[in-house]
Formats: C-alpha cells, sequence, structure tokens
C-alpha cells in the first residue's frame, strides 16, 4: 500500500478530523458528539500507534464543523484530542481541546443520592484535577473519577 | 441567590468561624433577645430530626423569632410530588430565613440558589452538617480556651462520619494534630489524607484504642454502626474494641473534654458519664448558642 493510496481512502476535502483520542474512548466520543445519529460520512480509525498515548483513535467527519461547547463535551475523556478544520483537502485551522476549570450540564454526578440525580437541575463540577480527570460536584461534593464520567 | 446561606463548613473563612464562636459566647451569656422580632422563620425538616430541629427551634424562640414549617415531608405537599425548587422558591416568598433539613445530598447547596432568602443547611443527607461544626468547635474553644495547636483524638466510624469530616475540615484552619482510631474498613478516606498531606497537618492513624489517648486534648467520639460492615464477623470483631470505659481516663490529660455528636448507642460507657471529662450533653446543649450565633449571622443582625 503507498502513501496515496492511503491518503485517498482517508482524506476528507471539507470537515473535521479529531486526532489524539484514547483507544478506549472511541466509541464514547462518537456518542457524546452524536456521530453515531448523524448523516455525514463519518470514517475512524483505532487503535493506531501514538508517542503520547500508546494506542490511539482518529475520527473524520465530512461537512461538520463543531462548535466549542460541542467539543468542549469530549475534554473530560480526551483531553489531548486535536482538531483540524480541513477545506479543500488543506488543514485550514487546527484547534486544542482544553479541559474547563468548571464543568456545566456535561457530565453526571456519580452519587445516586445527589440532587442533580432526583432533580432536574443543571449539574456542576469543579475540576480538581485535569489528569486523570477527577470532578467535584457542586452540590454533594462527591468525587467523579474518569472510570465513572457519564456524560448528559 | 444569597451568600449568607450556611450549606457546608467551607462556606465559612477562618475569621468568621471566630466571629460566629465569639457571637455564641455573647448568645450563652444573654440567650433571650429581640433579634429575631418580626422575623419568621421557616423550619423545612423533609425527614425528622428531633434533635436538630428542637435546637433550632429553641435558638430561634431565645431570640423572638416566629417558626412556620413542618417536621417530616410525609405532612407536606412534597408526597404529592412538588419538587424541592418549588417548596423552597414558594417558602422563600414567605420568611426571613430557611432552616432545612433533607435526605437528599447536595439539596441545601440547591436550595440556596433557588432561594431569595439565605439557608441554613440543617444536614444533606450524608453530606454535610455545618451548624454541627459549629457547635463541636464552640464547645473545643469553650473548654479549651482556643482551637490551636490541640491534639484532636477521632475514634469509631472516621469513613462515613460526616461529623468528623466536616470537623477535621474546619479545624484544619488551627494547626491542628489529629490521631485516627478505627477499624480497617472504616479509617478515614484517602481523600482527606491527601488534603491533610497538601496543607502540612499532622495526622497518626491507629486501630487499637489504648492508652494512646492519654496525649489527647479531645477525644472526639462516634458511633461503629453494624451495617457498614460487610462481614458481620468483622463487626463483632471491632464491637467492644472502640467503647471508652472510665478506668481508660486514668491517666488521661486534666483538660481532656470527651465529646460524641449523640445519640451515642454503647460506645460510651455509662459509668464515663459522670467523668467531669465527659461534655456530650453541655456540648448539645451548646448547639443551641452556636446556632443562635449562625442565624444572627445569616440575616446580618
Ligand atoms: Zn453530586
Amino acid at each position: 500500500m503507498n502513501a496515496k493510496k492511503e491518503l485517498q481512502v482517508s482524506a476528507i476535502q471539507n470537515g473535521t478530523v479529531i486526532d489524539h483520542i484514547p483507544a478506549e474512548y472511541l466509541f464514547q466520543v462518537i456518542t457524546i458528539l452524536g456521530l453515531d445519529k448523524c448523516g455525514n460520512s463519518v470514517t475512524f480509525g483505532n487503535n493506531l500507534e501514538s508517542k503520547l498515548l500508546g494506542r490511539k483513535a482518529i475520527i473524520k467527519i465530512s461537512e461538520k464543523f463543531f462548535k466549542d461547547e460541542e467539543i468542549n463535551k469530549i475534554s473530560l475523556i480526551a483531553p489531548h484530542a486535536k482538531l483540524n478544520i480541513i477545506r479543500d483537502y488543506k488543514v485550514a485551522e487546527k484547534k486544542i481541546v482544553e479541559t474547563p476549570k468548571k464543568v456545566v450540564g456535561i457530565a453526571r454526578c456519580m452519587n445516586p443520592k445527589c440532587i442533580t440525580n432526583v432533580e432536574a437541575v443543571t449539574t456542576r463540577f469543579h475540576v480538581i484535577n485535569t489528569s486523570p480527570i477527577t470532578l467535584k460536584c457542586h452540590y454533594c461534593e462527591k468525587i467523579t473519577d474518569l472510570k465513572n464520567i457519564r456524560i448528559v | 441567590m444569597d451568600n449568607k446561606s450556611l450549606v457546608s463548613i467551607d462556606d465559612y473563612t477562618k475569621e468568621e468561624i471566630l466571629e460566629v464562636l465569639a457571637r455564641a459566647a455573647e448568645f450563652e451569656k444573654n440567650p433571650n433577645c429581640n433579634l429575631l422580632e418580626g422575623k419568621v422563620i421557616a423550619s423545612l425538616f423533609f425527614e425528622p430530626s428531633t434533635r436538630t430541629r428542637l435546637s433550632f427551634e429553641t435558638a430561634i424562640s431565645r431570640m423572638g423569632g416566629r417558626i412556620v414549617g413542618f417536621t417530616d415531608s410525609s405532612s407536606s405537599s412534597v408526597t404529592k410530588g412538588e419538587t424541592l425548587k418549588d417548596t423552597t422558591k414558594m417558602v422563600s416568598n414567605y420568611c426571613d430565613l430557611i432552616v432545612m433539613r433533607h435526605p437528599i445530598e447536595g439539596s441545601a447547596r440547591y436550595a440556596s440558589e433557588v432561594s431569595d432568602v439565605p439557608v441554613i443547611n440543617a444536614g444533606d443527607g450524608a453530606n454535610q452538617h455545618p451548624t454541627q461544626t459549629m457547635l463541636d468547635l464552640y464547645s473545643i474553644m469553650k473548654t479549651q480556651g482556643t482551637l490551636e495547636n490541640l491534639n484532636i483524638f477521632m475514634v469509631g466510624d472516621l469513613k462515613y462520619g460526616r461529623t468528623v469530616h466536616s470537623l477535621l475540615m474546619a479545624l484544619s484552619h488551627f494547626n491542628p494534630t489529629f490521631h485516627f482510631i478505627a477499624p480497617p474498613e472504616l479509617e478515614i478516606p484517602r481523600g482527606y489524607k491527601i488534603f491533610m498531606d497538601k496543607n502540612d497537618i499532622k495526622y497518626f492513624e491507629h486501630t487499637e484504642f489504648d492508652d494512646i489517648i492519654n496525649d489527647a486534648d479531645i477525644l472526639y467520639m462516634t458511633r461503629v454502626q453494624k451495617e457498614r460492615f460487610v462481614d458481620p464477623l468483622e463487626y463483632e470483631k471491632v464491637k467492644n474494641v472502640y467503647i471508652l470505659k472510665n478506668n481508660m481516663l486514668a491517666n488521661t490529660k486534666d483538660n481532656l473534654k470527651i465529646l460524641h455528636p449523640l445519640p451515642r448507642v454503647n460506645e460510651i460507657a455509662v459509668d464515663v458519664d459522670t467523668n467531669p471529662k465527659a461534655y456530650y450533653f453541655q456540648q448539645a446543649l451548646n448547639g443551641v448558642y452556636a446556632r443562635q450565633a449562625i442565624i444572627a449571622k445569616a440575616l446580618n443582625l
């Protein structure tokens, strides 16, 4: 397989390439971004080698440009993700995902007795550690760690 | 929204803790006053807690305030499915301050955000019970003359005991040395150890309850509950180890005081009660003065 052919398979004309997704979270990222339900052409590769992550995943979405708040949602599980905005086969813009200091309305509190799981309350967390991501609930003050993060 | 609410003990700075304790001492000298004249305080107890409720209601009555509310949610519209948000919003229209006890964790913080008047948390599930912490601090201050540089021994269920956790956080302002005495199943959670390490707070952990307590200025006892143990045999092994008996106090310091958030079951033998170092009943009375001071601060009086 030559390099040119490989590129033809994976290149997109316009859209977004999300790189440096931890391999184990590929399908969660797909779910969080709603890619399993979108009509655009989506290609992904998983378990690719990565110096940073060991194994990584890449997702390419044609004709799709994300808003910052949409992309912020994946920062909790893919804090090192990089976005390439592609226009006419060229990288027009690069973005990095940044872990916010506060996480509002994105994740669920893992404490079943928390008010946010009982009543319609927008969840709020303080990020007390970024790697691994550790969230402290603004309401019940319990810690939700990476293993237990569920996205709203 | 109102920043005068007291939801977590962390809502108070060190200065505010000391200010409230000084105010509590004034209320102890003159408990009856008219500071709350013309004011209506809502006492919303979504779950029963007679001890805490009576303490608050005594505090409010001694300050000349009037009380509305309910003592458990089965007699309120909550049973018809009304949300906490709606109950809080409605009640906050009627009154000047809300005292709230609720089984759901985080409920007090949420209520303080939707309420137009200050909210005082009288316990939200296993999360926070800051007025208990303030009465514990007041008891320590009163008996030791200071909160600084004390040897604090905490005994029993240190894993789930929210009074222990809040007291630990509050005392962290005052250069304490902690000794934790607990069975391995109920040891102090890792998060608190990380907190103490980060803040250079000295602490020691023990599983045996023996003459190391001779160093203690404060012995804070808590209940070891059977249902906390996965293996009932493990409970049988420890259940008698963590009982304080009068003869264990023979060589303890003169200034030692024994505290307990109450109710006690059997973790303090009855023969301790007559020892002058036993302080848990006075501790409960101190709760009225501490709550008077907290209410006065919440209302800026
Ligand atoms: Zn929570």
